[in-house]
């Protein structure tokens, strides 16, 4: 069966009234999420797991990746109209589509971006759909030690390549890697970091380190900053709909939004804000009005966020077809998969290709119902940007501890959140980035596994990790992706790296 | 920012939090060194078993601990903001006091302290109003959760008053 037939066939399963329900509820929360500041959609999906025990895998998956999507769209309102980026890959969108919004233009730069974010998201979720079956049947010649250097590559991208600082990334990741030495060892049974702890013997649950540091550790941090006088929400005044100039000069900024987007996410490249700085800086080069540029240009609103959307559909891509997260929100789905007993990956294609077309399908929908909530109700949700922020925060504090409560009502397992949230506020003052401990979490032991696998089959040489052309490659990669960005900054270089920081999601 | 390319030549302190952070990495690493000693005499048949990767992480930490003093005695590290302690104890005594009540007091009263602590970290003062809307709101979603969605939270003394 070719793609097409795939894609129908998953089309059908996404059709299913409760599936539909399930998108609906995804993008929803998605878009409330990214309207809000300070929660993002991998904090978002955390607090969801322990609450998804009971569903069935398919509606929960396609909540969660409605919820990725979701938060994509709704991040731009923020941007637009507040300032404040909800959510990371918004950043670029705050430069001109503040100005714009200020300038009593806000209607055309919320449809510019939620126009964007459509037709990016139906690009790249077809992308997703005709690159998938390919990476899939490449990752079938791949063996243990080819993942492993795919999951170091993805740990140098993730941690050290982008931000200003490798020594603070590879910390993080190094975090990371230590909480998921706790608990027994896979392979053999053995207690390692437990310390006769019988509550650290299933080693530390990803979506308590994931909600204490998204969620607690922010709401510390933005406590911690004082009272810096209330934010100004600009007013949508005028028309929402953009007129025929504003058609003219939106359509190419998006479709190349996309075209930098999509790819830049399929690699294990980091997050998604590294396509919306690039697709700006294009649109900085091409545009033919250079002197709107700083006050409040559409293009500069258009290309990111189409950029923005199209890289969270390329995320799913390493995510679906190789199991491997490249961003925070892609770990905790991935550990969503991981609940359910699924491992995502070349075999699941496989072994469950309703569940992994029902999800690329249901994305196709999801695109659309997002554009419907966006665009004629976007008054709803300027509305929630003027909640209070101790409400609000007292808000997100009590949802974030009920996830954890649900998983596990214990003193320990409440002990840890308030710990790991002192860690995540501690790391955020010092300048740490927070995903590569995400990620290091829970790819660590799935790195840790193909390793020893490796070097099981090899009897322990280690020279065979580079005697396979593709591994040799990837970790060449890797290297690179390490020395370069250190060789950059060092020459004072480092301000490039600083922009494309990969930060939350 | 990365100044610390251009290390500024008029301040050049050690940075005592920044060796601080140094310090707890390399304790890290010991720690692991430590726990993982005991397993030694497991390894497998051959060299690789649940000791190799504990030693290559704590051997990466120890780098990590040597870089991140280096660049706190060049004083590379990017200055922090004055942070706030008061709002930050407020929220902390919020999840404490959640930690500690919820076994007994069940889901609503000690969640509606963490709402009202939390909001008087962000400036809610009136403690007397915050602590039942707290307490409300939290009763709300508990009967949402535990009783619709049939999620096991922890039950006290006024939930049972209801059900």
């Amino acid at each position: 069966m070719g793609t097409f037939d795939f894609l129908l066939q998953g089309l059908l399963v996404a059709a299913q009234p409760m599936n539909l329900l399930y998108a609906l509820i995804g993008v929803t929360l998605g878009t409330a999420v990214g309207v809000l500041p300070g929660i993002g959609p991998a904090l978002t999906v955390a607090l969801l797991l322990p609450v998804t025990y009971q569903l069935d895998p398919a509606g929960s998956l396609i909540m969660f990746a409605g919820i990725y999507y979701g938060g994509m769209y709704g991040g731009s309102t923020t941007s637009i109209l507040l300032n404040t980026p909800g959510e990371s890959a918004s950043i670029v969108t705050a430069l001109e589509g503040n100005k714009m919004a200020r300038a009593g233009r806000g209607g055309p730069a919320l449809a510019t971006a939620a126009i964007g974010s459509f037709v990016a998201g139906l690009i790249a979720t077809m992308g997703l759909a005709f690159i998938a079956p390919y990476i899939v049947k490449l990752a079938l010649v791949f063996g243990p030690r080819e993942y492993f250097a795919l999951m170091v590559l993805a740990f140098v991208t993730v941690s050290s390549a982008f931000g200003d600082s490798a020594l603070r990334g590879l910390t993080s990741l190094f975090v990371g890697l230590t909480l998921a030495l706790i608990g027994i060892d896979q392979l053999t049974g053995q207690t390692r970091l437990s310390f006769g702890v019988p509550d650290l013997l299933d080693g530390i649950e990803v979506t308590t380190v994931a909600v204490a540091m998204f969620a607690i550790g922010e709401s510390l941090f933005i406590a911690a900053q004082g009272d810096r006088g209330p934010d100004k929400v600009e007013a949508v005044r005028g028309s929402v709909w953009m007129n025929a100039a504003d058609w003219a000069r939106s359509w190419k900024p998006w479709l190349r939004g996309t075209f930098i987007g999509f790819p830049i996410g399929a690699m294990p490249a980091g997050g998604a804000e590294i396509g919306t700085f690039l697709s700006y800086a294009t649109e900085k080069r091409l545009t033919k009005h250079p002197e709107e540029f700083g006050n409040g240009a559409i293009e500069g609103v258009a290309g990111p966020e189409a950029a923005n959307n199209a890289s969270a559909a390329g995320t799913l891509v390493p995510l679906l077809t190789l199991g491997l997260p490249t961003t925070a929100t892609a770990a905790i789905m991935l550990a969503g998969f991981q609940q359910f007993g699924l491992q995502p990956g070349p075999l699941l294609f496989a072994t469950n290709p309703q569940l992994v077309w029902g999800l690329i399908a249901s994305l196709l929908i999801a695109n659309f119902m997002l554009l419907v909530l966006n665009l004629p109700l976007i008054g709803l949700w300027v509305r929630l940007l003027t909640i209070p922020k101790p409400w609000l925060y007292a808000g997100i504090l009590l949802f974030a501890t009920l996830g954890t409560i649900g998983a596990n009502p214990s003193v320990f397992e409440l002990g840890m959140l308030l710990a790991f949230g002192l860690l995540g506020y501690v790391m955020r003052v010092f300048g740490y980035p927070i995903a590569p401990v995400v990620v290091g979490l829970i790819l660590g032991p799935l790195a840790e596994q193909q390793l020893r696998r490796a070097l099981s089959i090899s009897q322990g040489d280690v020279t065979v990790l580079f005697t396979s052309p593709i591994a040799a490659v990837l970790l060449v990669i890797a290297a690179l992706a390490f020395l370069v960005p250190l060789i950059m900054r060092a020459r004072g270089r480092g301000e490039v790296l600083t922009q494309l920081a990969a930060s939350e999601d | 920012m990365t100044k610390g390319t251009h290390p500024s030549t008029q301040t050049r302190r050690p940075d005592w939090a920044a060796l601080t952070i140094a310090a707890v990495l390399a304790v890290v690493a010991g720690l692991i060194f430590w726990d993982v000693s005991r397993l030694i005499g497991l390894a497998g048949y051959s060299q690789v078993g649940p000791t190799t990767v504990p030693y290559a992480i704590a051997c990466c930490l120890i780098g990590l601990a040597v870089w991140t003093a280096a660049e706190a005695l060049r004083g590379d590290f990017p200055e922090r903001d004055h942070q706030e302690i008061g709002p930050v104890a407020w929220i902390v005594g919020g999840l404490a006091a959640q930690m500690l009540l919820l076994n007994t007091l069940g889901f609503s009263i000690a969640t509606g302290f963490l709402f009202a602590l939390t909001a008087r970290g962000f400036g809610k003062r009136k403690l007397w109003l915050s602590v039942p809307i707290g307490i409300a709101f939290s009763f709300v979603v508990w009967v949402i959760f535990a009783k619709l969605l049939q999620l096991s939270l922890p039950a006290g003394p006024l939930e049972r008053l209801f059900f």
